[in-house]
């Protein structure tokens, strides 16, 4: 038999074959389409040309996390459409108010997403899913439409990079670190159409948190999917969600491996002890730097925490760890975006929040904020930001002439101490 | 399918958040989107549309960045009929298709082809004639299966014409 990758295996389980081989067009099962409130419009009006049916209501998620609570009154109108939709078809898992949070952090601490799943969802970040052993991947809104009616997708195998890091993480280094070196390395294109697959011994010790900040960025490096296989750390993650409705097959996760002879198109090692504090400098998430070998001071006039990629409760649990005592510089706005409403209350419970309000922070609702350039804290013309969030693509977050910085929770919350971008102390 | 036209031309790993905004993805009506196509990158695109210049052509990791098809659609609205690139991000890739906006990989295609040159391209017989310099270059034809959802004019159609 042939060997195959993990995301090779999950792949062939959907479309009920033995094997599949990278190159190859398929027609896959899908176990959850997700949208959120600006891609679920378009894919409604899509979605009514098809004249069809929703293929399942318990498998197709939307959760309004983008432009609310309701910036102005176009977005309301689109909240409007999707909930009406939502309610008419009687979806299971709408999220919706005082129950939404941002998606990608929300969906797995909800339960509904299980290691081994083929996750489709029109929001590119859907690739984080694959910190649990999920092939999961972004589409467009015409994509999503025709899994609504057919729950299936057509799909090209993906070629697979594997990147096996070894070594022991830096002080103040974290998954975020770990992906920002990675796309650093290969560049914003260098992943493109591919599955990264990410090993070795420093992702083995590695928190859901973090690997979930490190899947979230595949898609940065232009990867269809990031993938970790799911192990005792995973099995663990998922047994301790309150509200999980599906059986643990322990079987069937055994079986999410590659084998060892499985074939990559290429094979990167990544030596963590070369690993500082990094910084991407704008436009690009691959212009990177070590923050400690920045030549001179970056003031910056915003920091922003939360985000898809680093909004979970252990990157408050860092952030507030740095801020704890402290004051924010008076010429800095730092604004906190718990990624979901248990993460906020597990953060009032912990005292987080408490920290944060004392030095001087804003903490915002769970939404994705401005990491989007949406709305909650945009940048005004020459403004700079530094942000845990995942792009710095000019004007990103507001003016054409602002800038954006990207770096982990610690980095971010040292820098609205300092007033510019600096490692803690 | 033949089209002709005069290029705009752009760089490397143009990107959806320049191509449409986000404060702008509050509009689905595709004609308004396309009003405020490539406003993060080019204020003068629409200018530079309405002048008669109906074809894109850019570098590698064209549409990278996020899933919004809100990219495609305003590409299509704005009055642009194709993009050749030497590469394209793979949501981008799939929107295009799945909207009918047709789109060509072109290796070297920003090496080849200077603003303002006049192009035919010949999607049935895989060339594209650059008028303007008297050259012609082969088109990398699309996968069989890409193919059958482009003749049915997107995916909306293809599914409409292949399923019960």
């Amino acid at each position: 038999m042939v060997k195959q990758t993990i995301t090779e295996k999950i792949i062939a389980k959907h479309c009920r074959k033995k094997e599949v081989n990278p190159g190859e067009f398929v027609e896959s099962d899908v176990d959850i389409a997700l949208s959120n409130d600006i891609t679920s419009p378009l894919t409604i009006n899509q979605f009514k040309l098809l004249n069809k049916k929703i293929f399942n209501r318990n498998k197709i998620v939307i959760v309004l996390d983008h432009f609310v609570p309701n910036k102005d009154i176009a977005s309301a109108e689109q909240c409007k459409m999707v909930r009406e939709f939502a309610k008419k078809n009687n979806l299971k898992y709408f999220f919706d108010g005082a129950t939404a949070g941002i998606e990608h952090a929300l969906l797995p601490e909800q339960g509904l997403i299980l290691p081994g799943y083929v996750v489709i969802g029109a929001d590119s970040h859907t690739c984080t899913y694959g910190a649990l052993g999920c092939f999961s991947t972004g589409v467009g809104s015409t994509d999503l439409a025709c899994v609504w009616a057919t729950g299936k997708i057509w799909l090209r195998v993906p070629e697979s990079i594997k990147f096996i890091y070894y070594g022991k993480l830096n002080k103040w280094v974290y998954g975020k670190d770990l992906i920002l070196y990675t796309i650093g390395k290969i560049g914003v294109n260098g992943a493109n159409y591919k599955s990264m697959e990410f090993t070795g011994e420093v992702i083995q010790r590695l928190s859901i948190a973090d690997r979930f900040t490190i899947c979230n960025m595949a898609i940065e490096s232009g990867a269809k999917s990031g993938i970790i296989e799911p192990d005792e750390i995973t099995f663990n993650y998922i047994m301790q969600i309150k509200n999980k409705k599906n059986v643990i097959d322990k079987q069937l996760w055994a079986d999410l491996k590659s084998d060892k002879d499985a074939e990559y198109s290429k094979i990167i090692e990544i030596n963590c002890n070369e690993i500082e504090p990094i910084v991407a400098l704008p436009h690009l998430p691959s212009n990177i730097t070590s923050v400690n070998k920045l030549r001179k001071k970056i003031w910056v006039d915003q920091v922003v925490i939360g985000s898809c990629t680093n909004g979970r409760l252990e990157d408050l649990r860092i952030a507030s760890k740095v801020l704890k005592g402290r004051k924010v510089n008076s010429n800095v706005r730092l604004l906190i975006f718990p990624a979901t409403p248990t993460i906020y209350k597990q953060a009032l419970k912990e005292g987080l929040i408490d920290i944060f309000i004392n030095s001087g922070g804003i903490i915002c609702p769970p939404t994705c904020g401005p990491c989007l350039g949406g709305h909650l804290g945009i940048l005004a013309k020459g403004e700079k930001c530094i942000a845990t969030t995942n792009r710095n693509f000019v004007g990103r977050m507001g003016h054409l002439e602002s800038e954006i910085y990207l770096a982990n929770p610690a980095v971010a919350a040292a820098s609205a101490i300092s007033g510019y971008i600096t490692e803690p102390e | 399918m033949k089209i002709e036209g005069k290029v705009i031309k752009y760089g490397n790993n143009v990107n959806t958040d320049e191509i449409i905004p986000a404060k702008y993805l509050n509009i689905s009506d595709p004609e308004l989107l396309g009003k405020y196509c490539f406003s993060g990158l080019d204020k003068n695109f629409i200018e530079k549309v309405n002048q008669g210049r109906n074809i894109i052509v850019a570098g590698d990791n064209f549409g990278c960045g996020s899933s919004r098809e809100h990219a495609a659609v305003s590409i299509k609205a704005s009055g642009i009929k194709c993009i050749i690139a030497e590469s394209f991000a793979r949501i981008f890739f799939r929107n295009s298709i799945n909207i009918g906006l047709p789109i060509v990989e072109l290796k070297y295609a920003t090496e080849k082809i200077s603003f303002d040159d006049e192009l035919k391209i010949d999607f049935d017989n895989g060339k594209i004639e650059n008028i303007t310099k008297k050259e012609f270059y082969d088109i990398v034809p699309f996968p069989i299966f890409m193919k059958k959802i482009i003749d049915a004019g997107g995916l909306i159609q293809y599914l409409k014409t292949h399923r019960r």
